[in-house]
């Protein structure tokens, strides 16, 4: 289920009508007018970035970058090739907005690509899509052929001097390649593993070419951006965190499903939009930003408004907008046990803190839910994190040791219940 | 430059440096398994993390470049606790095997364990097993050793020029692995052995037969091909148990080719001879050495008396020693012989001005803007001078090739002309057109072109050597043993001039050059018209010659036949007296290598059994027939003297005279004789773990296009019938990269040993 309440990214999408991500319905309700709006008034690179920085749009990714700054980076004076590449590898657990993008709104992030490459100077651009999500896959490169087919893409785009070729690419399903430099090996064929930065893809990224890389979501928020100006969009949110932002509620309210409400929606609010918690049960936790988020109990969650500072000044992160609502009969053993899992499945193994310490983090929590904790593996947990925690080449290793640290800080004597009880402090676990 | 401070050292550095460069000019000491300097920077061992000032985080050394100003601490305490905790980490899934490891006591983990791990573990999980990797007869795995740290993966990429290892498996089940059923078939593979900062990878024929503690080491040359290679020898109770390159950037860097690593099992091997044996009635018998030396003395005298000087014959092999050579010179002249030869592979002998090099450094030849080799095996010919040209193109030299195959070289060619064997004097030839052509230019007078063809292969090839700074034309063994060599060698010396390219010269053995400078060779086929007495040193005339057959032949047919040689051979057949004599690792001498430097070196193992170093034996052989002038009392003496004149003004590839070139045709079957790689020598042919590799194999191969191969009734995999004078039977194999109606039938090879030269057919066996 999709809520579509103050949209950028779905405005005038009718979840409902199977017809409606189309060119026809997309053009219908306002699509590719900000493309039209540059190659006709002759908009300059400059203006698009001046506008884009004014939006204060945020990359949706999960690091939250202000992408006026990342466009302004790219060096658009560069001789040879350059390339714009979306991410849409979703892998974060608890994330499913740009797979909504791609089903129901494909020619928003196709615009915003269009237009990210004329304004950066790009001609060639990829979009790396999830290799476990098919019929979004299938629905972009349906979409793609309606834009090469209408002019919007290719060569001479609306009879302009301007060409911009966009392909889609299925990855095989590594969560690491959300990472954008692993993303980018898998790109060019290789074994998707983190580049050392610097440096930076905007000096060596796409075949050791510059190279911009931005969220799905970014990108299908540029087209509002320029055809309503970067101030409108700021105004939807709040300074310093503009715009709407998709969040994928799930858990144990009423009616998850991805919610694209303004940024500093308090989280009371986004709450009772999703119909509130199910079987009336109370509260418990909340992740907020996906899986990597250090995890916050309930008292400090409703207190906040959901936008990048706040979020951050509650000791998480509003990362790619996943809201994993957890109800009383969650028990927090097991929620980290599963958590570290992933992590452990996940990390690539190139270098040593995450490919051995993620392992390590795992054991320990699973020998604790299964009653087999010592007293000193609390403080074990902790050192070993820190001992992961900024010694990575990439961020999957400070991604494995944060709902560690955040489960540890709020929830430690439910981890010292069950080394002390062998078991659970949660009825029914 | 950049200033930098670093542990309160201040320093200026070049821009582009990195942390860990930095620390390593200044001698600081920072902790790493994956940094290395000859490969790419991986930064995935997190081993070498310090603290940087700024920096909220610690920083690999490694990756991270140095900026103007920075300050960096190596030992503080967030560095330490960050380099301790990666420790901590590579420990906790590594075997506590150390005392049945044979890295133990060289083992970059169990050293770097010592200052940065604990005494104790915290990790209470069960500990990761891998299962082990067949990586070929040479290199021996012990995968749950394993650091990932990628040296290897990165080595068989960047320096052999193939990915013969990747990363497989991701995590925690990460894992270094061949292609799925392949082995690692590099001629230069060993050198993962070295680069492994743990026991993953160790050396198989070494495994498990000394501790490193127990070994002494001792410099040496490697012996089997024209580089040089600087060798530290690893001796225990006087038995050669490893060896392992001795760095020296201007030669071999930090590498050695698995020829030279590995051969040294030959040196111990059952086949060695231990006394001096003497024939009489037929029937060999162990003699002393002063009966076997006034047999020889009194031998050379009486033939020399009864058939004159021009009856004996001296053969050495240029992997001897420049003593060796000299005196072995030196005694037969004293007796009035002169005909000495070592180009014993050389049917066509290359008359130059002065004697023949690579015309350059080796470490120049990569700095060269684009290279041409002519007729050359490179690979397997010349290991590590292919690995320094493949540095070089990546840096964007331009290499071209004109063979008579199209072995690939693991890197990309800015051209490449493959031709007949005979018909390697035209793919010069249409090179040197192309290149006149390009340039406006005119060929030297004795160069014919007219009725040359340029192919755009041809003028691809021409084109990569015009308009560069520097350039170099070389030639290899398939060039200088062409039949039609002084030919090849005129058209390419033109080429050389045309294009305004250094001329070089690939030497074949380890004193190539030296033995030019001494004058051994000018007798030409000794073997051709047979002489009543022979004396060979380190020569088996079956497979150190062109062709074997007729030498044997011809040896039988003597009247004294003198063997100087470290090894049992097929001379039992037609020797009178055989003499052990030392091979390089049990006497002192010197190389000259193919840059024209001596290399001197110390017998590393004393003489097994009754063996004696050669140089000694001519002094002795000089004594007994009276000759002045053999008092020498070491072999820096014979050295100083030879040397004396200097090398320098010596080395000249000019040609000594004008020959004439003309483009000729060819057809029918034509055979392409090589020696395989590990067929070079007398000692390489009975290394047996070389033996056993997949280049060794080719020995025992007919390989052949797949059209021609359809002309002869063959297909892959058939054991076919080779006549050529002699018969031999080998096993037919495709090559894609042939010309049509080429035969590459190896040289040197026991399969072959008894072909001989002319006309070669071909039939199902």
């Amino acid at each position: 289920m999709t809520v579509y309440v103050k949209g950028v990214v779905f405005e005038g999408v009718d979840f409902d009508d199977p017809n409606s991500w189309k060119l026809d319905a997309y053009v219908k309700r306002g699509g590719y007018a900000a493309l039209k709006k540059i190659i006709e008034n002759k908009i300059t690179q400059d203006e698009i970035i001046a506008e884009m920085k004014a939006s204060s749009l945020r990359g949706r990714g999960g690091a939250g970058f202000p992408t006026g700054l990342k466009w302004s980076f790219m060096p658009r004076s560069f001789p040879g090739q350059k390339y714009l590449v979306c991410n849409t590898d979703e892998g974060e657990p608890g994330t499913f907005k740009d797979l909504d993008i791609m089903v129901n709104n494909p020619h928003a992030l196709i615009e915003g690509m269009i237009i990210g490459g004329y304004a950066m100077g790009i001609t060639v651009g990829y979009n790396y899509i999830h290799g476990e999500v098919f019929e979004a896959y299938e629905r972009f490169e349906e979409a793609l052929e309606e834009a090469r087919a209408a002019g919007f893409l290719g060569d001479k785009i609306l009879g302009s001097d301007f060409c911009f070729q966009l392909h889609g690419h299925h990855g095989y399903g590594a969560y690491i390649c959300g990472e954008e430099t692993a993303l980018l090996e898998s790109l060019e064929g290789k074994k998707g593993q983190p580049r050392f930065k610097p440096p930076f893809p905007a000096s060596y990224g796409l075949y050791g070419k510059p190279t911009t890389i931005n969220n799905t979501e970014t990108f299908a928020s540029v087209p509002y951006i320029i055809r309503e100006g970067g101030q409108k969009f700021l105004e939807l949110g709040k300074p310093n965190n503009g715009g709407t932002k998709l969040f994928s509620v799930s858990g144990h309210v009423n009616r998850p499903g991805n919610y694209e409400v303004p940024l500093g929606l308090p989280f009371s609010e986004l709450l009772e939009m999703c119909g509130g918690m199910r079987d009336g049960k109370k509260l418990k936790a909340v992740i907020p930003g996906g899986s990597s988020a250090p995890v916050l109990p309930a008292d400090i969650m409703m207190q906040c408004t959901m936008d990048y500072d706040s979020i951050a000044k509650a000791g998480s992160m509003l990362g790619s907008g996943a809201v994993i609502v957890m109800d009383e009969s969650v028990c927090m053993v097991k929620a980290l046990e599963r958590l570290s899992y992933f992590y452990h499945e996940e990390s690539c193994g190139q270098c040593t803190p995450c490919r051995e310490g993620t392992g390590w983090l795992y054991r320990v929590v699973h020998r604790i839910e299964h009653g087999l904790g010592r007293p000193e593996d609390l403080d074990l947990l902790l050192s070993v994190g820190g001992n992961i925690a900024g010694r990575t080449i990439c961020a999957l290793g400070d991604a494995a040791v944060m709902p560690v640290q955040g489960m540890l800080k709020h929830f430690r004597a439910e981890f010292e219940h069950h080394i002390q009880h062998k078991s659970c402090l949660v009825p029914g676990f | 430059m950049l200033e930098i401070e670093i542990d309160g050292k201040t320093l200026t550095v070049p821009g582009g440096s990195t942390v860990m460069d930095a620390a390593n000019s200044v001698g600081v000491h920072i902790p790493h398994f994956c940094y290395h300097k000859k490969l790419s920077i991986a930064a995935n061992c997190r081993m070498c993390l310090v603290q940087v000032e700024k920096a909220p985080k610690p920083l690999p050394a490694c990756a991270t470049p140095v900026t103007d100003g920075m300050k960096v601490y190596t030992h503080s305490d967030m560095a330490v606790k960050a380099q301790k905790g990666v420790m901590e980490f590579l420990l906790i899934n590594h075997p506590l095997d150390c005392p049945i490891c044979d890295q133990g006591g060289e083992c970059n983990l169990q050293d770097l364990a010592v200052g940065y791990g604990q005494s104790g573990s915290r990790y209470q999980e069960e500990k990761r097993v891998v299962v082990n990797k067949d990586l070929g007869p040479l290199v021996s795995t012990d995968m749950t050793r394993c650091i990932h740290c990628s040296r290897c993966v990165r080595f068989t990429e960047e320096i052999a020029g193939f990915q013969e290892l990747g990363m497989g498996g991701r995590g925690e089940f990460t894992e270094v692995l061949p292609f799925i059923g392949k082995t690692v078939n590099s001629e230069i593979s060993g050198n993962i052995i070295d680069l492994c900062p743990v026991g993953a990878l160790t050396s198989k024929p070494f495994r498990y037969s000394a501790r490193t503690w127990e070994l002494s080491r001792r410099k040496s040359v490697a012996a089997h091909d024209g580089l040089g290679s600087n060798l530290v020898v690893q001796v225990k109770d006087h038995k050669i148990k490893r060896v392992l390159p001795l760095e020296n950037e201007a030669i071999n860097e930090c590498w050695l080719s698995d020829r030279d690593r590995f051969s040294y099992e030959a040196l111990n091997s059952d086949e060695r001879l231990t006394k001096p044996l003497i024939k009489q009635g037929g029937v060999w018998q162990e003699a002393d050495w002063q009966t076997a030396l006034e047999y020889v003395a009194n031998g050379l005298k009486s033939v020399v008396a009864d058939h004159g000087a021009d009856s004996v014959a001296g053969v050495a092999n240029q992997a001897a020693t420049l003593e060796e050579l000299f005196l072995f010179k030196k005694l037969l002249a004293g007796v009035g012989v002169h005909n000495v030869e070592s180009r014993l592979r050389v049917t066509d002998p290359v008359a130059t001005k002065g004697v023949q090099w690579l015309g350059q450094s080796i470490a120049d030849l990569a700095q060269n803007n684009a290279v041409l080799v002519v007729g050359s095996t490179l690979r397997k010919d010349q290991p590590l001078i292919a690995q320094r040209l493949r540095q070089g193109v990546k840096r964007g030299l331009a290499l071209s090739i004109v063979n008579s195959h199209g072995d690939d070289l693991l890197t990309k060619l800015a051209g490449e002309v493959v031709t007949r064997p005979d018909q390697l004097v035209e793919g010069v030839l249409a090179v040197l057109k192309a290149a006149v052509e390009l340039k406006g230019a005119t060929a030297p007078a004795n160069i014919d072109l007219v009725g040359v063809e340029v192919t755009a292969a041809a003028k691809q090839v021409a084109e990569s050597l015009i308009g560069k700074e520097s350039t170099s034309v070389l030639l290899g063994n398939l060039a200088m043993q062409n039949a039609r060599a002084s030919e090849l060698y005129a058209a390419t010396a033109a080429l050389a001039e045309v294009v305004g390219a250094k001329l070089g010269v690939l030497s074949d053995a380890a004193n190539s050059v030296g033995a030019q400078l001494l004058g051994f060779q000018g007798a030409g086929n000794v073997f051709a018209q047979p002489k009543k007495a022979y004396v060979l040193l380190n020569a088996e005339a079956d497979f150190d010659t062109a062709n074997g057959a007729e030498a044997v032949a011809a040896l039988e047919k003597a009247e004294m036949v003198v063997v100087m040689s470290p090894f049992q051979s097929c001379a039992f057949d037609y020797a009178d007296v055989i003499l052990p004599v030392s091979p390089f690792s049990e006497t002192s001498g010197t190389f000259v290598n193919m840059e024209g430097l001596p290399q001197s070196f110390n017998g590393v193992v004393r003489p097994l059994g009754e063996t004696r170093p050669a140089w000694k034996v001519f002094r002795v052989l000089g004594n007994l027939l009276g000759l002045e002038n053999f008092h020498y009392n070491s072999s820096e003496e014979i050295r100083d003297e030879i040397l004396a004149a200097g090398i320098d003004g010596k080395l000249d590839n000019a040609p000594a005279a004008a020959v004439t070139v003309k483009a000729q045709a060819a057809s029918g079957l034509v055979r392409l004789a090589e020696v395989p790689a590990y067929q070079v020598d007398a000692i390489t042919r009975r290394a047996t773990s070389l033996q056993a590799t997949a280049d060794a194999q080719v020995a025992g191969q007919l390989r052949a296009n797949a059209a021609t191969l359809a002309s002869l009734g063959v297909a892959a995999g058939d054991q076919v019938r080779v006549s050529q004078g002699g018969e031999a039977l080998l096993v037919a194999v495709e090559d894609k990269k042939l010309a049509d109606q080429v035969l590459r039938v190896p040289l040197a090879s026991p399969a072959t040993r008894n072909l001989g030269a002319g006309v070669i057919t071909v039939t199902k066996a």
